[in-house]
């Protein structure tokens, strides 16, 4: 199964959810609207000609140059044949909601709830969506950009030892 | 020649078989030379806090022999590494469990004033928390230099009035950290 049969069953199944679809070093990278995003999923884990049955991670990032500026992006993996996909949706700041896959995957309960805590990103319908890694009372998303590198604003850099 | 050196006993009378001096120089004596920490090692300073607990560096000759992870019969609570700000009401609760007399030593950058890691998520020095007592810069510190940290304690507890812990001063400087 080569990356040709995967791009023409994607397309053939979603003729306009597929953004774009690029190849870096033989790994598939697909960019979906938001709206596909979890029937792609779906069909990616349970077609049997297809069979992702592995979601290896999900992360967010955020692009501030962009239109849609945050983004999630899934990988998924076939052990048969150790095939990798990679697959992409942009969000927009102001609403950056996405229909989460842990009814698909159980694994990407905690990695939904990492990607809220450091990008804000809302998964719809996440059992328990709450702060993982950071304090519950952090007021801000820390990874994305829109934060000056050096704030004199803050209080966590003292300035009496950094001789500013 | 032998490879000691002599201390002076503190000031008192004595005679053949006999030496009398105030009580609080004899519990201050007693208790600079069996402090009991408690190792609160978080990350790196840990590691050298391991090293200075080996034959070679050896702080078991300073009476710290027995560690102890109950905070409820430590002395000195030794707080060595990176504490994230997730962790600080946790320090706070071990702080708080101890009794008194406690004493506070910070290990290294990090547990000085967050060291290096300048960031949303790490406590920016555990004097935000708890009173510290002893600051040991360093990232990490050589066993050496926390054998110093650990002999200036050693200067504080002996010295220490034995009504300090009940004093207005000491109540007040606990208020300020918001421990009952």
């Amino acid at each position: 199964m080569d990356n040709t049969f995967i791009t023409g069953k994607l397309k053939t199944r979603f003729p306009e959810g597929i953004l774009s679809i690029d190849e870096q070093k033989d790994m598939l990278t697909i960019v979906v609207a938001r709206e596909f995003i979890h029937e792609v999923i779906h069909f990616l884990k349970e077609n049997e000609s297809l069979g992702f049955t592995y979601l290896t991670t999900l992360c967010g990032i955020h692009y501030p140059d962009q239109e849609l500026q945050l983004g999630v992006v899934y990988h998924m993996h076939r052990f048969s044949d150790n095939t990798r996909i990679r697959i992409k949706t942009f969000l927009p700041l102001g609403n950056p909601v996405v229909p989460t896959v842990t009814d698909l995957f159980s694994g990407a309960n905690w990695m939904e709830r990492e990607t809220y805590d450091f990008y804000g990103i809302l998964f719809e319908g996440h059992p328990n969506l709450k702060r993982i890694l950071n304090v519950e009372y952090l007021d801000y998303f820390p990874m994305r950009k829109e934060y000056p590198l050096e704030d004199p604003t803050r209080e966590d850099k003292d300035n009496r030892f950094f001789g500013r | 020649m032998p490879n000691y050196i002599k201390v002076d006993p503190p000031e008192g009378y004595s005679s053949p078989g006999l030496f009398a001096t105030t009580f609080g120089k004899v519990v201050g004596l007693a208790r600079k030379n069996s402090i009991w920490p408690l190792p609160f090692a978080t990350s790196c300073c840990g590691i050298e806090f391991m090293a200075t607990m080996g034959a070679h560096y050896d702080l078991g000759r300073f009476g710290a022999e027995r560690l102890s992870f109950s905070p409820r019969q430590a002395d000195l609570l030794m707080v060595m590494g990176t504490i994230a700000k997730k962790m600080a009401p946790v320090l706070q609760q071990v702080y708080i469990q101890m009794a008194e007399p406690r004493w506070v030593i910070a290990v290294g950058a990090c547990a000085a004033s967050g060291g290096i890691f300048d960031t949303y998520s790490v406590l920016q020095g555990i004097d935000r928390i708890v009173p510290v007592d002893v600051y040991v810069p360093g990232c990490p510190p050589r066993p050496e230099q926390i054998i110093d940290g650990f002999m200036k304690v050693q200067e504080l507890v002996g010295k220490e009035s034995l009504r300090r812990r009940y004093s207005k001063e000491y109540k007040d400087l606990l208020e300020s950290y918001g421990i009952k």
